[in-house]
């Protein structure tokens, strides 16, 4: 006939069981019997042998310090290992009320994050519709691909002179990759200025390949540049935002 | 104009919450758009510091006047949210948040070490809680509440583990410092009592003095309350 185990669920480990005793107590953990508690520990194994649950190893571990706690002190006060100074790491009720003191004040922020938890689960933020703000600027005009060159010219200006010896590199940035990296970044903001595409730029192989991505977008008309005045900052933006 | 209100309205229409970076590159970016309003010029190299402050303000002011709506900061980045006791109403309008399931008991306790802990290693973990992690540990890690932080220089370099932003998000906090009775937590350095009332006065020896069972009128010093 098969055996049949059961996962005793209720107490997760040793520390809660001896919680949970403690609470029946109803006494300070300071102030707990630890011979007591060992009785009832063992007694709570028992039963839960008898029932056949499967039980952690971690609960035997515990049953046996709580045995050597209670061992120590049946012996005549002569005979006990002298009581440790400030040396607390020796004296094993101490360790274990430290254990418990320590496993507790977790339980109770648990708890805590857990009031929080269901909190956040009704709290809802503002998520205002975006604004349309097609109509604020009536007088644009499309930027020309000399006013285009002439902005990418004067963003290449950073990067001075430098060009002329230098080592030659894999190139790293693909139009590919740089029209995606448009098209995402124009998805979330829907309107960037000329320049701020550029803003992260660190060398002209990047700046040459992010504007190449533009100009391809633009002849695809996914991306629109204009500037509302001559020589004005040129504005890039996806054309759906404009209609949809 | 002050900076509070200005505040106000930037929040009132931003798209996702604001870190304080961001609403300095608003601030800088203000003269541009501003017609001879004087306040733009003015403010526009405002201070982190000062922004603060102002939405710290900001924030009391919505908390005394009791709305139905608070200004939050959480991980960093500030938004108006709705109190939770709207919560019926906003689900009938917009439907229940997209949310995991609620983490477990072991889950939470678990998580609660780590953030008080952290960098923490799996062994320091298993140590407060008694029992193995490596199942909650697992769940945690997937959720993307906590995440590896590096490795302990201890022998065998064990990592250690901290939280995410997104545990920040996930429970609504402003930052770790947020986190309730903190300094508390950190580091538990539990006092030890004088006495320990660990001997059964039945047993055949007498109790030795520093294990007395303490009496009413003679409580140990230092006991906590």
């Amino acid at each position: 006939m098969a055996e049949y185990k059961v996962k005793f669920e209720v107490f997760e480990g040793p520390l809660d069981l001896l919680l949970y005793l403690i609470k029946k107590e109803e006494v300070d953990i300071y102030q707990v019997n630890l011979t007591r508690l060992a009785g009832q520990f063992i007694e709570y194994i028992e039963t839960m042998r008898m029932l056949d649950l499967e039980l952690a190893g971690e609960f035997l571990v515990m049953a046996a310090t709580l045995m050597h706690i209670k061992s120590r002190e049946l012996l005549p006060v002569d005979q006990q290992a002298q009581a440790q100074d400030e040396d607390a790491g020796e004296d094993p009720r101490w360790e274990l009320i430290r254990q418990l003191v320590e496993y507790k004040k977790f339980k109770d922020a648990a708890a805590q994050l857990q009031v929080l938890e269901a909190r956040q689960e009704n709290v809802f933020p503002r998520t205002p519709a975006r604004l349309e703000f097609a109509s604020e600027t009536p007088s644009r005009c499309e930027a020309s691909i000399f006013d285009l060159v002439s902005a990418v010219n004067a963003v290449l200006q950073r990067f001075g002179q430098r060009a002329e010896q230098r080592e030659i590199f894999e190139d790293k940035w693909t139009v590919a990759d740089r029209i995606q990296h448009l098209m995402r970044v124009l998805g979330e903001q829907a309107r960037m200025k000329f320049s701020e595409l550029f803003a992260g730029a660190a060398s002209r192989s990047e700046i040459v390949a992010t504007f190449l991505a533009l100009l391809e977008l633009i002849r695809l008309k996914q991306v629109a540049a204009t500037q509302e005045e001559p020589f004005g900052e040129i504005v890039v933006y996806k054309t759906e935002t404009l209609h949809g | 104009m002050e900076l509070k209100p200005i505040l106000e309205a930037v929040l009132f229409s931003a798209q996702k919450p604001l870190s304080l970076k961001e609403i300095r590159d608003v601030f800088a970016g203000a003269p541009e758009h501003a017609e001879g309003e004087e306040s733009a010029r003015r403010l526009k190299r405002v201070k982190e510091d000062e922004l603060k402050a102002a939405l710290e303000e900001l924030a009391r002011e919505h908390e005394q006047g009791g709305h139905s709506f608070r200004l939050a900061c959480v991980a960093g980045s500030w938004q108006f949210v709705t109190q939770p006791e709207y919560a019926p109403w906003l689900k009938a309008l917009v439907g229940h948040k997209a949310r995991p399931p609620r983490l477990s008991q072991p889950a939470l306790e678990t998580l609660a070490i780590i953030a008080y802990r952290q960098p923490v290693t799996r062994a320091e973990l298993e140590q407060v809680r008694g029992v193995a992690v490596d199942g909650v540990m697992q769940t945690l890690l997937e959720r993307g509440l906590v995440e590896q932080a590096g490795r302990a220089e201890v022998v065998g370099r064990p990592m250690t583990y901290g939280t995410t932003p997104g545990f920040l998000e996930y429970f609504g906090l402003r930052s770790l410092e947020d986190l309730p009775a903190a300094d508390e937590l950190r580091r538990v350095a539990a006092q030890k009592p004088e006495g320990l009332a660990t001997v059964d006065p039945g047993l055949a020896t007498a109790p030795p003095e520093q294990l007395a069972l303490p009496t009413e009128t003679t409580k140990p010093e230092g006991e906590p309350q």
